[in-house]
């Protein structure tokens, strides 16, 4: 029989604001234990939340840009349970009333426009972190405890390991263009959950759902789901029956084990939180959250491949990255967007690469750009000139006239000033001129000649032009 | 008459005209704590060393001519369940009887930026559960006008202390009458203010949506002066804070003018189950409202019967999660039988640290919070509240105020109704529709019956009405003479 997979994520991202969600301990990571800690993050007694309004800020904007219904006034729930990284021993979280409900995600998959619901996103506090040390046991860190989460749920829309790893790329694309979060998967700044059932291709009823937990990458995800469909498929054929229960996937071992059955689900006894009042997005505030989102990925890289000509992968590299994205379409308004396109996937692409930075960590402009460009074409510089002049364009303030004017890259194109070079060089080269007599084909070693003699400065079509001139008076 | 005998406003301008110091104060406030203690037991800490060292911080300020506020120098209890920075808060529990907390309540920062004298921590019901001060694991309080009686509770020890003339003032809490009920039992002044009036910040919280601190004292004057420096908006620290029309002011402004004042009686509050002898007491009190040129009128309040179920069924619920932190994992007690089990952590710490009233609130609010009861009890009794509201809030269109009795009866025999939770229970029924209606009431004492017991009687306020309510307390207060009423010990 065939089978089709039904999937559903559950995907947590930290927001990248400068304080935690409840006080004002800092979010940044990697500092020593229980420093970014204070009564409020630590469940002291008596401490209590103030809600960070920027969480609710990032939060609508995620919603906004997925196509979600806001809900301008929502609240806070606690989740109660018992485990030692959650020092109050519930969960600030949202239940019945997210912030965000209803949205959907369109995406590309070889080729071809997918889209997943996404039933609601919600705001929450992430907990503390346990690490295990051999010497001191177990110990609680409670710098992660309070740091801010969305959590967006998706309808079970999705029906391989290949649509749910676009779909993650589509989510984390978009977070990044609202800038919300740095999306850096090896400090967590990303975690999902997986639920995954199977039924007989053509059935509209699900199947059993199991959950999935502890994936930490997206390529982790993508082997988990295969691993889990192939898994409940040879349960079935064998004549079995799919538990409800939770599984805990092993990146290393690439296999999953139970972590909990049906029968011990948690009641997590959710009830609003009477510590902090209704949130209210007032109308003014929505409209300030959408003036800041911008022209989303999807759009880019539909405009890219239609209006702009290029390649799926082209497309796709450009609109994937916000700064990129941007810098091309400021500089497509003058002048020929492969062009631009051409320097940022090559060189500009190259250089951030090779020196570890991001686009807006540098002077790299799109008027800077447009000047390369032009420049290049009017023939002012030549292309390689141009490859010199670019690390002064990202480390400078300096014009890309001034650059090429301090290095000294003007091209010479004026055939007069060439042509001595080209008599000259001729008449020093006797036996290329031999052997051009002879024959043979003498062209690329005087031109060669020439743009050496010329320190890399004279155009290499005119001095084309110019050597078979000559030669054809021998 | 010695110093601990007078009111707080007395020994303000005592000590402002330095007719004596913050350190003659404290040491005779401590002399009294030394000739009682060991009858009251108002006290779970007393902090006679670091309160000394205040006072005579605040008298060399006063030396070198600082301005100071009114409060500067007089001596205030805390209950045990306001944190207070390196000072032990047990909250009367042996889960936390080693706690020191790292930080101060901000109603603590407020009365150290008054220069208040802070001479202890008072002893309450565990984790505020209780009208008698027996449930407290550090020992039971005793009413100082009748030692075999109970001081009532939760807030027993701060009532306790204030009325034996251990100290002039004490700030206690309130989630359904635990500074009122212990007032009234102890012949004393109390105010639960407006919820939000006074920020819960370092409160070691009950039931959230209802605790609410608040100050006690031996008169209308005092308890004033001890609100107007703990009101205050906390937008950084308590969300559920609010701003008050009255901030800082309400004992600049008394009036006992009362002419005119609409004082409503609701007839479900003076029905069966009052005593007669506390029932006859308020309604002389209302005759006195007459005579003082208030019309007095009675009305009704139907919904207020389900207060009771609808209290117990929140405040129950709330405090199961707030006391869930209570784990042994990170402050407190912690068993030291669990082995390497962390459920058997959790579970033991928890049943060995508790005591049975606590652990019995904690299931109560377990039960009702949980998966298919949670629409019956919790959303239901939420849906009642909003109803009880509306009706105290119609009421208040036709009157200023409301007068009822504070509990059915005057303070009863210690261990006499310990043994029936449903009864200890049934007698918070005139306290808690307060809370529930998120209303301020004052508290204070309007006779005494055939034992001598203190008989208070309670005045009702419209949100924010802390004005209306002193204003009313000071009026009766004056044509009654009873005022700064100290036991006999």
């Amino acid at each position: 029989m065939k089978y089709q997979a039904v999937i559903g994520l559950e995907v947590h991202a930290e927001l990248s604001t400068k304080s935690k969600i409840y006080c004002s301990c800092s979010t940044s990571f990697g500092a020593p234990i229980n420093t970014h800690t204070c009564p409020v993050c630590t469940g002291m007694p008596g401490a209590l939340p103030v809600l960070n309004k920027q969480v609710v800020h990032y939060a609508a904007k995620m919603g906004l840009a997925t196509g979600c219904t806001v809900n301008q006034l929502c609240k806070a729930d606690r989740k109660n349970y018992f485990y030692p990284d959650l020092p109050k021993a519930y969960q600030i979280s949202q239940f019945d009333v997210p912030i965000c409900e209803n949205g959907e995600v369109f995406f590309y998959v070889d080729g071809e426009k997918k889209s997943c619901r996404l039933e609601r996103i919600h705001f929450e506090e992430d907990a503390g972190k346990l690490l295990h040390d051999e010497i001191d046991g177990t110990v609680v860190d409670f710098n992660r405890c309070g740091v801010p989460l969305i959590e967006m749920v998706t309808k079970p829309d999705l029906h391989s390991s290949a649509e749910a790893k676009e779909f993650l790329e589509m989510i984390k694309t978009t977070l990044s263009y609202l800038d919300i979060c740095d999306c850096k998967m090896e400090e967590g700044s990303i975690r999902c959950d997986v639920n995954v059932s199977i039924r007989p291709e053509g059935s509209e009823e699900f199947g059993t759902r199991v959950e999935m937990k502890n994936i930490n990458t997206f390529s982790g995800a993508v082997r988990a789901i295969d691993y889990e469909i192939a898994r409940q498929i040879e349960v079935v054929e064998n004549g079995g029956e799919i538990q409800q229960e939770t599984r805990r996937w092993d990146d290393v071992k690439l296999k999953n084990t139970v972590m909990r059955t049906k029968e011990d689900a948690q009641d997590y006894r959710y009830f609003p939180d009477p510590d902090l009042i209704a949130v209210e997005i007032s109308d003014e505030w929505m409209d300030q959250i959408k003036s800041e989102i911008p022209e989303l990925p999807i759009s880019r890289y539909e405009r890219y491949l239609n209006e702009y000509g290029m390649t799926a992968m082209e497309a796709r590299l450009l609109s994937d990255n916000f700064a990129k994205a941007e810098l091309l379409d400021a500089a497509a308004k003058q002048v020929k967007p492969k062009a631009a396109a051409n320097w940022i996937l090559s060189d500009i692409s190259k250089y951030l690469n090779d020196k570890g930075v991001e686009l807006p960590d540098t002077k790299m402009t799109a008027d800077k750009l447009v000047d390369l460009v032009k420049l290049i074409e009017a023939g002012t510089i030549s292309g390689a000139a141009g490859k010199k002049v670019l690390p002064s364009m990202f480390e400078t303030d300096e014009t890309v006239e001034a650059i090429v004017e301090r290095m000294g890259l003007k091209q010479v194109s004026d055939e007069g000033a060439i042509l001595a070079i080209v008599q000259d060089v001729i008449a020093k080269n006797e036996k290329a001129v031999a052997d051009f007599k002879a024959g043979k084909n003498v062209t690329g070693f005087l031109v060669g000649q020439c743009m050496k003699a010329s320190k890399g400065q004279g155009n290499p079509q005119v001095i084309n032009k110019l050597i078979a001139q000559e030669l054809a008076k021998l | 008459m010695a110093l601990f005998e007078k009111t707080a406003a007395e020994l303000s301008k005592m000590l402002a005209d330095k007719e004596i110091s913050a350190v003659e104060l404290a040491q005779d406030v401590f002399a009294r704590t030394k000739a009682v203690e060991d009858k009251v037991q108002g006290y779970v800490t007393v902090a006679e060393e670091s309160a000394l060292a205040q006072a005579a911080e605040v008298d060399k300020k006063r030396a070198a001519g600082e301005t100071l506020s009114a409060l500067a120098g007089i001596p205030v209890a805390v209950k045990d369940n306001i944190c207070t920075k390196g000072t032990l808060t047990t909250c009367a529990s042996k889960m936390l009887y080693n706690f020191k907390p790292p930080y101060n309540a901000t109603v603590v920062e407020k009365l150290a930026a008054h220069d208040v004298v802070m001479t202890g921590k008072a002893n309450m019901d565990e984790f505020a559960m209780g009208s008698s001060c027996e449930n407290s694991a550090a020992h039971p309080t005793h009413n100082p006008h009748g030692l075999n009686r109970v001081p009532g509770g939760s807030s027993g020890g701060s009532a306790a202390v204030v009325a034996a003339g251990e100290v002039p003032l004490a700030l206690g809490s309130d989630t359904g009458g635990s500074i009122r009920q212990p007032a009234s039992f102890c012949g004393v002044v109390g105010l639960k203010p407006t919820y939000g009036a006074v920020s819960r910040y370092g409160l070691i919280a009950f039931a959230s949506s209802l605790d609410q601190i608040g100050p006690f004292g031996r008169s209308v004057e005092d308890v004033a002066m001890l609100l107007d420096a703990i009101t205050g908006h906390d937008p950084m620290h308590d969300s559920t804070s609010v701003k008050t029309p009255f901030e800082g002011s309400t004992r600049a402004n008394l009036n006992a003018d009362i002419k005119g004042m609409k004082i409503g009686l609701p007839k479900e509050y003076f029905g069966a189950g009052i005593s007669d002898a506390v029932r006859e007491s308020v309604l002389a009190a209302a005759e006195t409202y007459k005579s003082l040129g208030a019309e007095v009128f009675e009305i009704s309040l139907p919904l207020v019967e389900y207060a009771l179920p609808v209290y117990y069924i929140l405040s129950s619920a709330e405090a199961s999660s707030n006391l869930a932190r209570f784990d042994g994992v990170k402050y407190g007690y912690r068993t030291p039988n669990a082995g390497d089990d962390l459920i058997a952590l959790y579970t033991k710490s928890r049943s060995e640290g508790f005591g049975a009233e606590v652990q019995r609130r904690i299931m109560l609010g377990t039960y009702v919070l949980s998966s298919g009861y949670y629409d019956a009890y919790y959303k239901k009794a939420r849906a009642a509240q909003r109803k009880i509201r509306e009706e105290f809030a119609n009421a208040f269109e036709k009157c200023d105020v409301i007068l009822t009795p504070v509990a059915p009866t005057t303070a009863y025999e210690i261990g006499s109704k310990t043994t029936n939770p449903l009864e200890m229970y049934a007698g918070d029924i005139c306290t808690v529709s307060v809370n529930i209606a998120g209303l301020p009431g004052l508290v204070q004492p309007c006779g005494f019956d055939a034992d001598k017991m203190p008989i208070g009687m309670q005045l009702i306020g419209p949100r924010f009405g802390e004005q209306k309510l002193l204003d009313a307390g000071l009026a009766f207060e004056q044509a009654s003479g009873l005022k700064n009423i100290i036991a006999a010990l």
